[in-house]
């Protein structure tokens, strides 16, 4: 895969949510928002899928397979692509990070 | 009480990115969407005299705080309803006892907590005690970087220092540290050494929160209000700053809320009355927001009705809900829906009519009490200590009255 070139990201990076941060199902909304001080994003499912997958284990290879396999009847490649975008604009926006 | 936080600039703290959640949150069809916020106000007792507190002037008739289980009742309610950004404010919350208790319980329930405080009552013990409890966020507000000019505008000489130790105390704690200055005409001017010294205690996040004119701050506007000149200069070091701390890949982010008296159309105040903002204040009396129990309107408590009742159902919940109250210029305008016609607080203190357009909109035909405001602002203004600090002594006298 390809290096992003403005977040360094790789196949083998490692992503983790900023410290303090959390990733929640919110029953009320029916989605999953992240929670950080004194605010909040709301996710569609693709953003939920992604971010409850990073368990500071998975690296971004690992996130791809872990989502090809929940998700068997959708494309292997557009997921791959969800992913790296997703991940690369969660990490310009500052909502995760890695070291 | 220190600051608070937001959805909007109201108050002296903010949320950087509210503008999405309201827009999700717009009621459909005319139902009401939940609150996602809850800020519980568990005390207006404070060992601070900010003379820019947005408490109510009245303040000190206010007796008999909710105890712990109500409070305790109070969030499992708010829990239901789907609220999940919450904030223990006050008044100063450390003063409560039962604060570590309070933590525990909503953190249990699922809210994200943060605690906004002036530090004062804080100590590693509490800060470890805290921590265990699932505390997710402490917010310290600083109040300047002098220490003379903090011991005036807090009303305290031994404040600075311990906010100062307790700020790294945080830090050290692992928890991300967020500081609020609220800035003002006495202390904007040392902007530059603000932002040094909260990059120097590690800050990862700054709220330059100009102060919004409510309660006290209302009380001292001519004694607070920065010049125009003073904003211009305050918002190039900021732009300075910022290109500083990206060229050290320094991860600190500096959020500066302007104050409104200087824009010319008004903020969409709490993304709206009663849409996704609930304050609770000491004695139980639910509020849209904490500014609005001045309003010459009565509000329910928990006391006396269940939570969902008051959001839904209550008269006041409702009066300034979508736009059939307005009046003209509103009523007619392309941007209602974009800024709710601005702060019901502020066009009731402005204008006596807490349904009229926020005077900060040019298009108000209240907004010459703006640019009179500003054209004040200009001059020479009162001194620090011309300020009226805020304490019992003095709300007592807003009592009476």
């Amino acid at each position: 895969m390809s290096t992003t070139a403005d977040t360094g990201m790789n196949g083998s990076t490692v992503y983790r949510l900023r410290p303090g941060w959390r990733l929640q199902w919110e029953e009320a909304q029916q989605r999953h928002v992240l929670l950080y001080p004194e605010g909040m994003v709301q996710l569609n499912d693709s953003a939920g899928a992604i971010l409850t997958t990073l368990d500071g284990q998975r690296d971004v290879d690992a996130v791809v397979a872990t989502l090809q396999a929940q998700f068997p009847d959708a494309p292997a490649a557009a997921i791959e692509q969800d992913v790296h975008e997703f991940l690369s604009d969660a990490d310009r926006q500052g909502w995760i990070h890695h070291d | 009480m220190s600051s608070c936080p937001m959805p909007t600039d109201k108050g002296g703290s903010t949320m950087t990115d509210h503008t999405d959640t309201a827009a999700a949150n717009q009621p459909l069809h005319g139902h009401t969407g939940a609150p996602l916020w809850l800020l519980a106000e568990l005390t207006y007792r404070c060992p601070l005299q900010c003379s820019y507190c947005s408490n109510p002037l009245d303040f000190a008739d206010v007796k008999e705080e909710l105890t712990t289980d109500e409070w305790i009742d109070v969030l499992t309610q708010a829990r239901a309803m789907g609220a999940v950004q919450m904030g223990f404010s006050g008044g100063e919350p450390l003063v409560r006892q039962d604060l570590e208790m309070l933590v525990a319980e909503a953190r249990r329930l699922g809210f994200y907590t943060n605690l906004i405080t002036s530090a004062l009552g804080l100590d590693e013990a509490r800060i470890l005690a805290l921590r265990e409890a699932g505390l997710d966020h402490i917010q310290i507000s600083l109040q300047a970087s002098d220490p003379d000019v903090a011991a005036a505008v807090a009303g305290s000489r031994k404040a600075h220092a311990k906010k100062l130790a307790m700020a790294r105390a945080v830090k050290a704690a692992g928890y991300p540290m967020v500081l609020n200055v609220v800035l003002h005409r006495h202390n904007i001017d040392q902007l530059d050494n603000i932002i040094a010294l909260c990059d120097d205690l590690g800050a990862d996040a700054v709220e330059l929160a100009n102060c919004q004119l409510y309660g006290w701050a209302h009380l001292n506007r001519a004694g607070l209000l920065p010049s125009e000149a003073q904003l211009e200069a305050a918002e190039a070091t900021t732009r300075r700053w910022r290109e500083t701390l990206a060229e050290r890949g320094r991860d600190m982010r500096l959020l500066f809320v302007v104050p409104d008296y200087y824009s010319d159309r008004p903020k969409a105040c709490m993304g709206g009355w009663g849409a996704i903002f609930m304050t609770v204040a000491p004695d139980g009396a639910v509020l849209p927001c904490h500014s609005a129990r001045m309003l010459p309107m009565s509000f329910p408590t928990v006391r006396e009705r269940p939570l969902r009742e008051i959001w839904y159902d209550s008269e006041p919940f409702n009066r300034y809900r979508g736009d059939s109250w307005m009046q003209e210029p509103c009523r007619s305008c392309d941007e209602r829906r974009r800024d709710v016609g601005g702060c019901r607080c502020q066009a009731y203190l402005l204008t006596g009519d807490p349904a009229a357009t926020d005077p900060v909109c040019d298009l108000s035909p209240d907004h010459h009490l703006i640019e009179a405001a500003r054209r004040e602002a200009a001059g020479d203004a009162r001194t620090l200590n011309e300020l009226t600090l805020r304490n019992v002594h003095a709300s007592r006298i807003f009592c009476r009255a």
